[in-house]
């Protein structure tokens, strides 16, 4: 907790001034803390021109992680729809809880989305606890991480995991830092210790080079983002059961200098990169941005999206939305076609969930062909145009 | 804030291995270490130019703020050659073993420590750890506002905020804050500058001061390890499974094998 | 393997670093686009300016740098191993301020000088007419005075940075009976009455850079333009083609380097009766020679630079040796470096087509390379005659 030493205060107000969270007011000229609202942030701590202010550590160690129970996921909804990441969180959580045995809890935070509680339980959640306020219509990530926070340290979850969108990894770690606790980013699998009862986070390390498991064994809760489309969600059953709650956050959480002037969905023209079944992926192979046309023709033919390594991006070929690999974003198609890429480990880091991976190169050589399931070792400029047609006519197309 | 003083902002910025030179032996699972350089996260020279943009058009005092081991003050006379002004480099054993947590928690101890600031700049993630964690983290722990994946901005209310883009998945917020807030940059933002000559001898000739975990005043419960609740419990090499078939032939003959065996899959 | 150690100071090499990065950056991504849509490279003098690369040669009382004639020609060197058209917009901008550098009253560099060393304004040098190239004292543009002012008419033909260059520095006739002593140097700004641009010429290579003629249609400017005394201008712009050559110099080894760097990748990738080509010794011969002949011109610029910014007066020959030398082997070089890729070479996919194109400019601009011989010759003969 936070200690205030009544000697050393001089009842400046610089500690309520910073306090993020409205825990600390002046009262007869020394600070004073509400428990309830402060997060032991240590904000105040380390403003204090006097040392006045300390947070007591209990070692980590001795704090009483038996008192933690129960998973959270939390979801997400874009345009009135969940992401489908929610739903394979929920798919993953399912198995965690039960395997903890304790009940799986949803959070749903925005407004005017109370009636789509049922949802989630029909994917898997036991509860959904409901944070419904027009004051959350946008997201505020501030505003978010602090109610997120406070019901955290109100409930105790055991384990808390979101999705790696933009969204979470822009509020959640704020969350962890608020509750002053681990995170794990952008995980690809999520187990629970079958002795220590801890939850295995895996989430690629090095660029992909090397898979690494943490753990957060002296806090709590153990919070990790999950990457979209690695999970498997349930089927929906609407039969299932649950409990809906409401929680009221104290208005002052909500309170944020940051302010939504607009917000925009842009109509995505073919389908997404991360959405679609298939992708065709542009390498430098293709020598020139001339040939780019055959990625997209082929793209088309197929029905997918078009990817390019990060060779093509930065030469300008195409926009940098279009990146698959370490910093551009990951896929996991069912198929995906190199076409004259060579593999680079930041490459493969973003495509290797492939279900089948199909290159085509001129160097027999190329790394891309130690992860491909079909190699055909040539020109992508003579393939590319033979593969398109004969796809097309396969599928009924011109 | 305060309305006389100068403009301080502040830019984080990471020394990563550069992606170009790290070599992996896919056989034995080592790291080749041989002739990797070091260079500036590629995220963090957008957080630098949006930096100096803004130093450019309202005039402040830009202070770059790394942590590492003391070679990456090499990290911090780059960014000085582009322009900024000073910087740090916050450097201890103890600070060893940090995750994000106890990062966030050592760089906010430095930045408190270089007085009132109006704007934290971080690049969206580094690209050695690939949390994007630190700017969201960092930005709790100084108690300002964080946008983060922003892809333009703005100088709004005559010079006192901010307005921004925020990038998602399926589209875009524009945002608008005042200052003190804290933005993390995606690459879209700007294109970095050159560096210049008088700013590069300059950066050459300049004592950068290291910070040690006393000089920050920091809890020594708060940094390294020991701040750090997530712990590497087990690794292993992923394996690309090399169950390739390669389709021999003619380009003709390549292809319809390919289609056949795709059609076998299901997948068209 | 070791490279020659040109003794560097610190700074030099940071010179050296900066004007490759850029290169690296900012010009070779777009060097094929500004060729084929023949686009002046406005972003890339930018990236210059914010470098601080206008201000190489500029003395440091006019927040330039004061670096010399080896320090440029370091810098120009590096920029041309990106591609030549941008280094020449940027080298000709020295040519139109050197004059000011070297003959400007404390008035005149005070009001351009701190200009071109922040690439705020971009300087540009006008001796060339149409019937007076090689013979540089067949020029026809008057300057007269009348009254507060000088008056020009002529036209200046083949004219660098021409319409884009706020500042130029004009030879005109103020005497045309004196002979040698009948012309005088004038600073003209874009905007002042009666001067004006012809239409941008299309050329074989350097096709980045503008080129067009200057023309002045009874062209008034103040008394004050006049740069140095009346009757110095050939003398001026002697001087100053004498300290721009070796910049020449180095920019045809950049070029060559970049030509030698493009062959030698080539032929070590690409298989011709099974093996790469550069196991071959035909190949090999041809490479060793460009490696050879570029090492060599690199140390005559870099021995010639530093003996001019040494004090040394008597520069034309050395000057001209510097120029006569790299831009020959840079056609050479690029010549084979074609050769050397083939049929690829010769396609505007790969970049060496381009910069053969670029390189015959090398033997011809800032006096061909028939007139440096020329005057490495009568400097011998003078030398000599003296013995």
């Amino acid at each position: 907790m936070l200690r205030i030493d009544i000697e050393k205060c001089i009842g400046c107000g610089e500690c309520e001034e910073v306090c993020s969270f409205g825990a600390i007011t002046i009262v007869d000229d020394k600070a004073r803390v509400d428990e309830e609202s402060c997060t032991l942030c240590g904000t105040c701590v380390d403003t204090c021109p006097e040392g006045a202010l300390s947070i007591e550590k209990e070692g980590a160690e001795e704090l009483d992680l038996s008192s933690w129970k129960g998973v959270w996921v939390v979801s997400e909804i874009k345009n009135g729809l969940f992401s489908p990441v929610t739903f394979e969180l929920l798919g993953k959580a399912r198995e965690l809880a039960d395997a903890r045995n304790v009940p799986l809890t949803a959070i749903l935070m925005g407004y005017g989305l109370r009636d789509k509680a049922d949802e989630l339980i029909s994917r898997g959640a036991d509860r959904v606890i409901v944070v419904d306020s027009k004051r959350l219509s946008d997201f505020i990530d501030d505003a978010y991480a602090r109610v997120l926070a406070h019901l955290a340290k109100k409930e105790m979850p055991e384990i808390i995991i979101a999705g790696a969108t933009a969204t979470g990894r822009a509020f959640i770690p704020q969350v962890a830092t608020i509750l002053e606790t681990g995170l794990t980013a952008d995980c690809t699998g999520l187990e629970i210790d079958k002795e220590s009862g801890q939850l295995l986070q895996t989430r690629p390390a090095f660029g992909g080079n090397l898979m690494a498991t943490i753990i957060c064994d002296t806090r709590r809760p153990q919070m990790a983002t999950v990457r979209p489309h690695v999970l498997k969600a349930l089927e929906p059953d609407t039969s299932r059961k649950g409990e809906i709650v409401d929680f009221e956050p104290p208005s002052e959480l909500l309170d944020s200098r940051i302010k939504v002037v607009e917000s925009v969905t842009e109509e995505q023209k073919g389908p997404g990169l991360t959405e679609t079944e298939i992708v065709v992926t542009a390498g430098r192979g293709l020598e020139k941005k001339e040939n780019l046309k055959l990625v997209e023709e082929l793209a088309r033919c197929l029905d997918g999206a078009v990817g390019a390594t990060r060779a093509i991006t930065d030469a300008g070929w195409i926009s940098h939305s279009h990146q698959v690999g370490q910093t551009g974003v990951t896929v996991s198609p069912r198929l995906y076609v190199a076409c004259g890429v060579s593999g680079a480990i930041q490459h493969l880091v973003g495509m290797q969930g492939s279900e089948i991976i199909v290159a085509i190169n001129k160097d027999k050589d190329a790394p891309i062909f130690d992860i491909a399931t079909y190699g055909i070792v040539g020109d992508v400029k003579e393939i590319l145009p033979i593969l398109s047609k004969k796809i097309c006519k396969e599928r009924g197309l011109d | 804030m305060p309305e006389d003083k100068v403009m301080n902002i502040v830019v984080c910025i990471k020394q990563v291995p550069d992606a170009e030179s790290v070599k992996w032996d896919h056989k034995t699972g080592t790291l080749i270490r041989d002739g990797v350089k070091s260079v500036i996260n590629p995220f963090d020279y957008h957080a630098i130019e949006a930096a100096l943009t803004l130093k450019d058009e309202l005039g402040a005092k830009v202070t770059a703020v790394t942590m590492g081991p003391p070679q990456a003050e090499e990290a911090i006379r780059e960014a000085m050659s582009m322009g900024v002004d000073e910087g740090v480099v916050v450097s201890d054993r103890a600070f060893a073993g940090s995750d994000t947590l106890a990062t966030t928690y050592t760089l906010s101890r430095a930045i408190k420590r270089l007085g009132d600031v109006h704007a934290v700049f971080c690049g969206k993630q580094a690209i050695d750890g690939d949390t994007a964690q630190v700017g969201p983290g960092l930005a709790v722990r100084l108690g300002i506002p964080c946008v983060t994946y922003v892809s333009e901005m703005e100088v709004i209310n005559g010079g006192k905020g901010l307005r921004l883009k925020r990038l998602k998945e399926d589209g875009f917020d524009m945002v608008e804050v005042d200052f003190p807030v804290l933005v993390t940059t995606l690459s879209t933002l700007n294109t970095p500058r050159v560096p210049s000559l008088k700013a590069k001898m300059k950066a050459k000739r300049a004592k950068i001061p290291v910070w040690t975990a006393g000089d920050i005043g920091a809890d020594k419960k708060r940094i390294g390890l020991n701040g750090s609740p997530t712990k590497v419990h087990s690794t292993y090499i992923p394996k690309f499974e090399a169950k390739r078939e390669f389709l021999e032939g003619s380009p003709e003959e390549q292809v319809d094998a390919l289609i056949k065996r795709l059609k076998e899959a299901g997948v068209i | 393997m070791a490279k020659v150690n040109y003794f560097l100071t610190e700074e030099q090499q940071m010179i050296v670093d900066l004007a490759h990065q850029i290169a690296v950056e900012k010009i070779i991504p777009v060097r094929a686009r500004l060729d084929e849509i023949e686009e002046f490279p406005w972003d890339i003098m930018k990236d210059l300016a914010q470098a601080d690369l206008f201000g190489l040669y500029i003395p440091e009382e006019y927040g330039g740098l004061g670096g010399g004639c080896f320090e440029n020609c370091l810098a120009v060197e590096q920029l041309a191993y990106g591609c030549i058209a941008v280094t020449t917009t940027f080298a000709a901008s020295a040519l139109g301020a050197y004059p000011i550098v070297l003959f400007g009253n404390e008035e005149q560099k005070e009001r351009y000088l701190s200009d071109i060393a922040s690439g705020r304004r971009l300087a540009a040098f006008g001796l060339t007419e149409a019937g007076a190239g090689s013979d540089a004292a067949g020029i026809k543009t008057t300057a007269v005075e009348d009254g507060d002012y000088w008056v020009l008419n002529g036209t200046k033909q083949w004219i660098t940075n021409g319409g884009e260059a706020e500042v130029y520095t004009i030879i005109a006739l103020t005497d045309k009976n004196k002979g040698a002593r009948g012309a005088s140097a004038f600073i003209v700004e874009k905007g002042d009455e009666g001067f004006s641009f012809g239409k941008k010429e299309k050329k074989m290579g350097l096709r980045a850079s503008a080129t067009r003629e200057l023309i002045f249609s009874d062209c008034r400017i103040p008394k004050d333009r006049l740069l140095g005394r009346r009757g110095a201008g050939f003398i001026i712009a002697m001087k100053t083609l004498d300290l721009a050559r070796p910049g020449i110099g180095a920019i045809a080894v950049g070029l060559s380097q970049a030509a030698l760097d493009e062959s030698v990748n080539y032929a070590r990738q690409r298989v011709q009766f099974g093996q790469p080509i550069i196991s071959f010794q035909a190949i090999q011969h041809m490479l060793a020679d460009m490696a050879t002949q570029i090492e060599a011109s690199r140390a005559l610029v870099y021995a010639i630079a530093r003996t001019i910014d040494a004090g040394e007066k008597d520069i034309s020959k050395l000057s001209a040796m510097a120029k006569l030398f790299p831009t020959d082997v840079a056609m050479k070089v690029t010549t084979d470096a074609v050769q050397i890729l083939g049929g690829y070479g010769y396609m505007k996919e790969y970049p060496v087509e381009k910069m053969m194109r670029d390189a015959k400019i090398l033997q011809i601009y800032e006096g061909t390379n028939q007139i440096q011989r020329n005057v490495i010759g009568q400097a011998l003969n003078k030398e000599y005659a003296r013995r």
